[in-house]
């Protein structure tokens, strides 16, 4: 353990010594007072009066925003007094405030924030004076143009939404424009415009808020004029767009699913199964309903529910609860076992996934020399976000209502309606920031929406519920970035070039079995692969072969998905292979990236700011990498020490290029964060399956990055005029192999199993 | 089962709670202050953090019956001067990525803050060892607790 970690264990024992850990009972007599759901609710209420009755035209596929609110749909919260609604994202209120939808799911990496830059950018919008709110489930309105459903994933908020989202500012910023125009009686190429105000030559002004009402009576342009970057007044501009989330996510005020109130709400925890593929048998509740608060102990598809008043109460009644369940399905699942077996797999032929290409005419023969090989493995991980899964649902008045953090609102939808068995028109969704996801919320079952309908459902819709998942609940049920072992040999000849990659892989794949089985070719689920095939390196010789077992333990996307283990396999060989090329690591690379001149931009970019091949310290040594993945191109250098046989990662230098850099600060922050998302799980994470079992349950076992093992992070973003790619992930997947690497060369081990626990690379 | 008197940000509060319930679920189910979360149950994590006399504390851990007198603070009760430039650097700075965690954050840097205003880096190893943020925040994090102290030196 490490010293900081033990000083704060001595803190935290004596409160945990402290705490009564008997048996029984709390109960919450007194409720607090009902309060309003929250502000969304009164808004759509009053816009729901103001629309009753009105015509509701949809033209060219938007639609006004009062007239979903009287449908029953969009979004919530944000100001009133929406005057001009050119479209579903962007309104002007008369107050001069804007307000812009996001359809996307914010559960961190600034989107809301990178939304509205788009739109105010084009709008010509005063920062200060724009407010966001979050659309509701529409798949017609708010589908990911990437995915052709509404969801958030994949790095891919910005980018698909980046002509989207410029284009209805734009056609805002036009209509406010015709209307000066035609009340000033100049000529609209006359008219400026600047943080929200309209101005002429002749010493007209009006701001956005007063010329709204006419606005709104122009008649949208076909096709509205887009800004040239060099035009961009926030796009770009370091410091222009501070984050709309932070004051409330800095008080308190901003708003989780557990933070949701409605009148007698109650709060439900399942009893979930103890092992993967674990069935129950039989139930006895005697205990659990005596506790105090406890109101219902009902069996449902994912377990039994206890419901109670309190979440205290939902819990010491789960305690109490006594369930016999059927483990015989996952009692010989096995972490141990399952490696041996993916090993022997991944070395035998499979499904193809990459073949090679025949020698051209001409093409000389290369005669291999040396070979190199390696056998990898990667546990499963959980993502542990900060907030374990909950949901709120509601059923009443024929309807049902949910509150999450609803990252894939199509998905969710379907599965909530059929859940409740309700048509799709009567089943809403409130849509809440949350407190991270790395890919967990992001799933074709919606387990923690559908859970709570049913829990909902099985107390025949008395009261709203919140389903509380515990950390254990959590971290336990499965969705794990699968388990993936990959055997790599690679031939090369006597100059150093590669003559022959065999490359076998065996990992669950994550789509099979789900709404997304249809992403799968020919046998191979590309986010099995991804990163070694396709890759930036021109490597037509490669022959790949994948497995892909079927487990009881359900896969699911991790932060940057497939490229997790991929990157870290084909970046640490790269390493080997240079070694044995007796060529430097960022030269043989740049031999090998000759037809991806992003990859190697950022690839030289890193080297010049990290002053590789620098002189370094005894013990120390840097190490390089570079990946991309959903568009994103991101090269690291990590300075690394070994110290008494344990690793210390003292400052990472990043580079990256993602297209048009609409937050300069965002993409830093992200860049940031996915560098030390990326070392914690490198570090520590696994879960360990033992008799079905997941080992690690909650952070004592499961640990994450703490401050003090957080490098000083140093971020580059490649200027460009391209259209922009996601940031969520691609900072990730360099981070290992560069740490990995850096290790070799400090005359560490190669690490070929994660995390760095099992090396004894760093202390537990 | 009785009533227990808790001082939260200044208010006395009755609550009808039995005493062994951690103090978390009293601040958010009974008095309704949900600013501060539920993260892990079992002080590891931060998220739940709060002040109880001005010093940090798991409210995740601790039973509402150990409060007796002592005042309790949590993010909805910040006052002091060093609090509101804590909060003030941290929106400067942008540190908060998914938020969850910020409240914990925020309640630790604040305690350190209050008793030591010039914090080395190895001090904020120390007061934010117990505070996890999975966005991996803690460059903003450590950055702003240094902006504040400088704020508040000036």
């Amino acid at each position: 353990m490490h010293p900081l970690m033990q000083d704060f264990m001595r803190q935290t024992t004596g409160e945990r010594e402290d705490r009564a850990r008997a048996s029984l009972v709390a109960e919450q007599a007194t409720a607090a007072a009902p309060r309003p759901a929250s502000a969304g609710v009164t808004r759509r209420q009053v816009l729901k009066a103001g629309a009753a009755g009105g015509l509701i035209v949809a033209i060219g596929g938007w639609m006004p925003r009062s007239a979903w609110a009287a449908a029953g749909q969009g979004p919530e919260g944000g100001a009133a007094k929406a005057a001009f609604e050119p479209n579903q994202f962007v309104s002007v209120g008369t107050d001069n405030i804007v307000t812009i939808v996001n359809k996307h799911h914010e559960m961190g990496q600034g989107n809301t924030t990178g939304l509205a830059t788009l739109a105010a950018d084009e709008l010509d919008a005063d920062w200060s004076l724009v407010r966001t709110e979050y659309a509701g489930a529409d798949l017609k309105l708010y589908a990911n143009l990437a995915f052709g459903m509404q969801g958030t994933g994949g790095s891919s908020a910005i980018s698909n939404s980046y002509l989207q989202y410029r284009t209805a500012g734009a056609t805002a910023r036009a209509m406010l424009v015709a209307a000066a125009a035609d009340a000033w009686n100049v000529p609209a190429s006359e008219i400026q415009t600047s943080k929200s105000v309209l101005s002429h030559s002749s010493g007209k002004r009006a701001t956005y808020g007063e010329m709204a009402a006419a606005a709104a009576k122009q008649t949208p342009p076909a096709k509205p004029t887009l800004k040239t970057p060099e035009q961009f007044t926030l796009m770009g501009h370091e410091h222009a767009t501070p984050r709309v989330d932070s004051p409330s996510k800095c008080n308190g005020t901003a708003t989780y699913t557990g933070d949701v109130k409605l009148p007698g709400m109650l709060t439900a925890m399942i009893a979930f199964p103890p092992s993967f593929g674990a069935k129950m048998v039989s139930f006895d509740a005697s205990a659990a309903t005596k506790v105090k608060g406890v109101t219902d102990v009902v069996a449902v598809p994912e377990g039994v529910a206890v419901v109670a008043r309190s979440t205290w109460a939902a819990q010491q009644g789960r305690r109490a609860l006594k369930v016999t369940w059927d483990e015989s399905a996952g009692a010989s699942l096995d972490s141990e076992a399952l490696l041996a077996t993916y090993r022997d797999l991944a070395g035998q032929p499979g499904t193809p996934f990459a073949k090679p290409a025949a020698p051209g005419a001409g093409t000389p023969v290369l005669s291999t020399a040396k070979t190199v090989d390696a056998v990898y493995e990667f546990p499963f991980l959980a993502h542990a976000p900060m907030e374990p899964q909950s949901c709120v649902a509601w059923l009443h008045d024929g309807m049902l209502e949910t509150w999450a953090g609803h990252q894939f609102p199509t998905f969710d939808h379907q599965a909530a309606a059929k859940a409740a068995d309700l048509p799709p028109e009567k089943v809403k969704l409130h849509a809440l920031v949350s407190g991270g996801s790395f890919g967990r919320r992001a799933n074709a079952y919606s387990d923690f929406t559908v859970a709570a309908v049913n829990v909902a459902v099985a107390i025949k819709g008395r009261a709203p519920v919140r389903l509380q998942f515990t950390r254990e609940d959590d971290m336990s049920a499965g969705l794990y970035r699968p388990m993936a072992v990959h055997s790599v040999q690679v031939g090369l000849d006597d100059s150093g070039k590669v003559t022959s990659w065999k490359h076998g892989i065996a990992t669950q794949s994550i789509m099979a079995g789900t709404a997304m089985a249809k992403m799968i070719k020919d046998g191979v689920d590309p986010t099995s692969v991804e990163g070694v095939f396709p890759s930036s390196y021109d490597l037509p010789m490669m022959d790949g072969q994948l497995h892909s077992p079927v487990l009881p333990v359900r896969p699911l996307w991790w932060r940057s998905v497939g490229n997790t283990h991929t990157a870290y396999v084909m970046e640490t060989m790269m390493d080997k292979l240079a070694l044995a090329a007796a060529q430097d690591p960022l030269a043989f690379r740049l031999g090998l990236l000759k037809k991806d001149s992003r990859a190697a931009g950022v690839l030289k970019l890193v080297a010049d700011k990290s002053g590789w091949g620098k002189a370094m310290p005894a013990g120390s040594a840097q190490g390089i990498a570079v990946h991309e993945c959903f568009g994103t191109t991101v090269a690291q250098v990590a300075d690394v020490t070994l110290k008494d046989g344990t690793v210390h990662v003292d400052r990472v230098f990043c580079a990256v290029n993602c297209g048009v850099a609409v937050n300069p600060d965002v993409i830093k922050a992200q860049m940031e964060g996915c560098i030390g998302f990326a070392l914690g799980a490198l570090y520590y994470s696994e879960i360990d399956v033992k008799a079905g079992r997941a080992t690690q349950r909650n952070f004592d076992q499961y640990k994450s990055l703490r401050i003090y093992e957080m490098p000083v992070v140093e971020v580059f973003i490649v200027q460009s005029t391209l259209a922009p790619t996601g940031v969520g992930e691609p900072g990730v997947p360099p981070l290992g192999p560069a740490v990995a690497n850096a290790i070799v060369r400090a005359g560490g081990p190669a690490i070929v199993r994660l995390p760095f626990t099992r090396a004894g690379l760093v202390k537990v | 089962m009785s009533a227990i008197s808790i001082n939260v940000n200044g208010r006395a509060h009755q609550v009808d709670a039995d005493g062994e319930t951690p103090l978390l679920w009293v601040l958010r189910d009974d008095i309704g202050l949900t600013g501060t979360k539920f993260g892990c149950g079992v002080a590891q994590c931060g998220a739940c953090t709060v002040h109880v006399d001005g010093d940090p504390a798991r409210s995740c851990v601790t039973p509402v019956a150990a409060i007796g007198s002592r005042k309790v603070t949590t993010i909805e009760g910040l006052e002091s001067r060093t609090a509101k430039a804590v909060q003030k650097a941290w929106v400067e700075l942008d540190v908060a990525q998914c938020g969850y965690c910020q409240s914990g954050q925020i309640m630790s840097a604040t305690a350190l803050l209050e008793q030591n205003p010039h914090p080395s880096d190895t001090d904020i190893d120390h007061a934010l060892a117990g505070n996890i943020c999975r966005c991996a925040t803690y460059v903003r994090i450590r950055a702003a607790i240094h902006a504040a102290a400088s704020q508040l030196s000036a």
